[in-house]
């Protein structure tokens, strides 16, 4: 059995995005946990454009990787956390949680390897083309979201405003 | 040969329980956000490999993840929000510090 490409690639990502993702809930330095962030996000994109939702995956890159963590590292200057992390955890509350995540992962992925659904046929992966996006998202039909889209824009403009209310000065 | 549809559950799986392990160990208030950006960032990853693998047909997964992607912003803007204004009042965002509403 050989290894295509995108085998190798997918590879590659997945690495990067499990070392940066726990890299990003040990590190002392919080801009340090900022930046594996950042690596995760754009993980995250390449294994949508790997998926064929090549829309969701620039959206995922501009809103993420491009809005998010530069809002984190903002904050993270503002409010003067840049210093030490390395806080030292009860013993008893750091074992509790790791049980708590080691038995959670552990059940997750007895259930992924034993459920059959995982065992399906792969179907061939083309490019979803924008313009099926662009129909399904304004669309009135069904399986078509205009209602859900102006939801989310009345919630964006909710809370805009409320962050300005939060954080402005008085 | 294609990917398997179980590489991106076990990838996102393991980001989803580092965000638990981070949400639970640390004590800094934007380090605690960004353990749960983690997590919900592994959702969407699930959200779009089940809609690819399991249902090619549809677009519920692809949607979901969409406004997904476009609420954890608009939650991320307002909680760094108040994170700023807890910083202005109590010139710390350390979760042992901010007790006040404890009563």
């Amino acid at each position: 059995m050989e290894i295509t490409l995108q085998e190798v690639v997918f590879g590659i990502i997945a690495l990067m995005m499990a070392v940066c993702s726990v890299l990003a809930v040990t590190s002392g330095k919080i801009l340090r946990a900022a930046t594996a962030l950042l690596f995760v996000l754009f993980g995250t994109s390449v294994l949508y454009f790997m998926l064929g939702y090549t829309y969701l995956g620039a959206v995922q890159l501009s809103v993420y990787a491009g809005g998010i963590v530069v809002l984190y590292v903002f904050s993270i200057l503002l409010t003067r956390s840049d210093k030490n992390m390395n806080e030292r955890i009860p013993r008893g509350r750091w074992f509790a949680a790791a049980v708590t995540v080691l038995v959670g992962f552990v059940l997750t992925l007895f259930l992924l390897f034993t459920n059959g659904f995982a065992l399906n046929s792969i179907p061939a992966l083309q490019e979803l083309d924008p313009e099926t996006v662009g129909k399904a998202l304004i669309g009135m039909g069904k399986y078509q979201f205009v209602l859900p889209f102006e939801v989310v824009s009345v919630l964006l403009l909710a809370c805009m405003i409320g962050a300005i209310m939060i954080a402005r000065k008085r | 040969m294609d990917i398997h549809v179980i590489s991106y559950l076990v990838l996102s799986t393991v980001m989803l329980f580092a965000g638990v392990y981070g949400f639970f160990t640390r004590r800094n208030l934007l380090a605690t956000l960004i353990s749960v950006e983690l997590m919900l960032n592994a959702t969407n990853i699930k959200f779009a490999g089940f809609n690819r693998y399991l249902f090619p047909g549809v677009l519920e997964g692809h949607f979901f993840s969409l406004f997904g992607i476009a609420i954890s912003a608009a939650e991320t803007a307002v909680a760094i929000a108040i994170m700023i204004n807890v910083y202005r009042n109590v010139r710390n965002i350390q979760t042992d510090d901010i007790s006040d509403l404890k009563g």
